[in-house]
């Protein structure tokens, strides 16, 4: 009885395993596959809208989408090989880490499976373009501009970030600094810390009070990360602070903070459309797939209505393609795209 | 002054308060004395709430010998499933959510006890495999989806008033009447110190075992509709890992992972003992990097002291008893 009972109790478990790594898509001759970061993200839920959209759209319908349970690496590595034993033919993913995936990506590569990435990139040796949602450069500048002209042109600000190792934000808070640095009209703008809260809303909670505590100048937070900024929103407006908040953030969970008057906490802030950025990745995997673009740049491709141009990143001879400049979302717009995502 | 020593050495309670106040006024000093403030002290009650809350229930697993680390998959589950009925309209009475809440982490509690207690699974085994069905069915039944800022906003005007403090004010109060003074409380002391007596003695063990599971899912539940109040979102990947914080805190209150030993005030110490480190670290300029290994060291720090000023206890008393 014992040993049923533990043996019921290991499949029910299995089962639940199984089943918490959830997928959409029809089986069959997969060929083109989308992993994004995990499970449960509203935000990578929209990525895997346009790329579906974006497939439907074509006719395709040898595709799959894989959600992996936990954002880590080693959960997007079994993801990943489980998708070259089925035998695909591109991989769009969303990385958990730029230098993690490596090997698994490069025994991809070795079966000629073409890699490219979406959100968040890997090596560039390891992929073959990157579906960049704005341009490192653009998120950068519209941050600090952002922080220049809440602060008032002057003033103290401090950044809550996601992780240390985030590799998207720790791009944009790098632009951020080299831009502020670079540029005298920024002088008088002071970064006191960033802080990590590690994409969970407590430690995001803790970790915003603290700033409050320790710097009792402080003008703005810049929060580049959609639950730290929520976190971020929620305890300055719970506590009436006259620290205003900036970042990127979904419209939907942020409309209760966004406001010019006092009684919000963030007068605008920053993100570009997920769902165009499934859609992107999906049209470049098509158009790799088929031969149209190699990964160099210079290529372009059709995406619906839109031409798409494969540029160059800085500092390599590596291609990525930008989806546009990040938009804003203030007191105007909120109320509508609030219903968008 | 030895009586004084013998005292505090005794009492793992006191020494632990010792450690608590020492480190409280370290704490104060290093951030440049903003850490004793009344709404600092207040945001640290309130951020860890749900940490203290169910260290509670865990308190009572642990003292009959078990464990549950299924908590943080049943807050997720409970927490989700009342975030989606306010996301879509079905139900917007704040109590009545939390009264479904509660109630899914009983059943889910429930569950628990009766597979433990009359499955003889062990308790390891069966919360393992419950963690990952309740956190993944957060993420199946819902659809990945996620309900936070607007959609949740009169569980968030709740999380402002002092309803927080009130709750977690109670079910401290309830949980030190019922362990210290009611049979309940007794029985579950009885289990944990000796499984056997307590049977032979006429305690129906299976009974009390399935109570303290089902117990730990109410205040998993519960905490569950507390954690979309305060941080105003319910996410399938909410609070995960938080259960080994719990387990954190019961033990640096002195309660024993064998079982039958350890109190309600030494839990909330405890649970306050980590709080306090929680908040304390980023205040004190430390990079975001090194707080999870200074919070390690300290749990294993006032561990250690634990155990030794146990022992000498121990040794003090049977030397007493030569004599």
């Amino acid at each position: 009885m014992k040993k049923i009972l533990a043996l019921v109790l290991v499949a029910v478990m299995a089962v639940a395993i199984f089943a918490s790594c959830t997928q959409s898509g029809t089986g069959g001759g997969v060929e083109y596959a989308l992993v994004t970061k995990a499970a449960g993200n509203a935000y990578n839920e929209k990525e895997a809208e346009g790329f579906k959209a974006a497939m439907d759209a074509q006719g395709i319908t040898s595709y799959v989408i894989k959600h992996p349970e936990k954002a880590t690496v080693d959960a997007q590595i079994q993801v990943i090989n489980s998708l070259i034993a089925q035998g695909v033919k591109s991989i769009a993913i969303a990385a958990n880490d730029a230098n993690a995936l490596s090997a698994t990506l490069k025994s991809a590569k070795a079966k000629g499976i073409k890699i490219l990435t979406l959100d968040s990139d890997v090596a560039v040796a390891d992929r073959l373009t990157f579906c960049n949602q704005a341009g490192v450069q653009e998120v950068g500048q519209a941050l600090i501009d952002a922080v220049y002209d809440i602060a008032g042109g002057e003033g103290d600000y401090a950044i809550l970030s996601a992780t240390s190792q985030a590799t998207n934000q720790n791009a944009w808070i790098d632009a951020m600094k080299k831009i502020a640095a670079a540029d005298s009209k920024y002088s008088k703008l002071n970064l006191v810390e960033v802080a990590y809260g590690d994409d969970e809303p407590q430690k995001s909670t803790d970790q915003t009070q603290a700033l409050l505590t320790k710097y009792q100048n402080l003008k703005v937070i810049c929060a580049p990360t959609t639950v730290g900024v929520a976190a971020a929103a929620k305890v300055l407006q719970d506590k009436k602070s006259s620290v205003k908040l900036t970042g990127l953030g979904l419209p939907s969970e942020m409309a209760a903070y966004i406001g010019d008057d006092a009684d919000h906490s963030c007068p605008y802030m920053f993100l570009w459309n997920p769902i165009d950025l499934g859609k992107l990745a999906a049209y470049a995997s098509i158009a790799l797939v088929k031969g149209e673009i190699d990964g160099t740049a210079g290529g372009t491709f059709k995406a619906g209505e839109t031409t798409y141009k494969l540029t160059t990143v800085e500092g390599t001879n590596a291609s990525e393609i930008i989806l546009g400049p990040p938009f804003k979302f203030d007191p105007s717009n909120i109320a509508e795209w609030k219903k968008v995502y | 002054m030895k009586g004084f020593l013998k005292k505090i050495t005794g009492n793992h309670e006191v020494s632990l308060a010792i450690i608590l106040i020492v480190l409280f006024i370290v704490v104060d000093i290093l951030s440049g004395f903003t850490f004793h403030g009344i709404n600092n002290i207040g945001e640290i009650f309130k951020n860890n709430s749900l940490t203290l809350i169910m260290s509670l229930g865990m308190l009572c697993v642990l003292l009959t010998g078990g464990i549950d680390i299924s908590i943080t998959g049943v807050l997720a589950f409970s927490g989700m499933s009342v975030g989606m009925l306010m996301k879509y309209n079905v139900i917007k009475n704040v109590p009545l959510l939390f009264a479904i809440a509660i109630g899914i982490g009983a059943l889910c509690g429930l569950l628990n006890g009766f597979i433990i207690a009359k499955g003889k699974v062990s308790p390891i085994i069966c919360t393992l495999g419950a963690m990952y069905i309740w956190r993944g069915l957060a993420t199946v039944v819902f659809n990945g989806e996620w309900a936070s800022g607007e959609n949740v906003a009169a569980m968030s005007e709740f999380g402002n008033t002092a309803g927080p403090y009130i709750i977690l004010a109670a079910a401290f109060v309830i949980y030190f009447v019922v362990m210290k003074w009611t049979p309940f409380g007794r029985k579950v002391y009885a289990i944990g110190s000796n499984r056997e007596a307590a049977r032979i003695s006429g305690i129906n063990v299976d009974r009390v075992e399935i109570a303290v599971y089902t117990l730990m899912g109410v205040l998993a539940g519960l905490a569950g509709a507390l954690s979309v109040s305060l941080y105003g979102s319910a996410q399938p990947t909410m609070q995960d890992g938080k259960e080994m914080d719990v387990i954190a805190a019961c033990v640096i209150g002195g309660v024993s992972m064998s079982g039958g030993r350890g109190t309600v005030v030494g839990t909330l110490l405890g649970g306050i003992f980590y709080a306090v480190v929680y908040k304390a670290l980023p205040l004190v300029g430390l990079e975001s990097i090194w707080q999870n290994l200074i919070k390690g060291v300290i749990i294993l720090a006032v561990v250690i002291i634990n155990v030794v000023s146990q022992r000498l206890s121990r040794r003090q008393a049977l030397a007493r008893r030569e004599i």
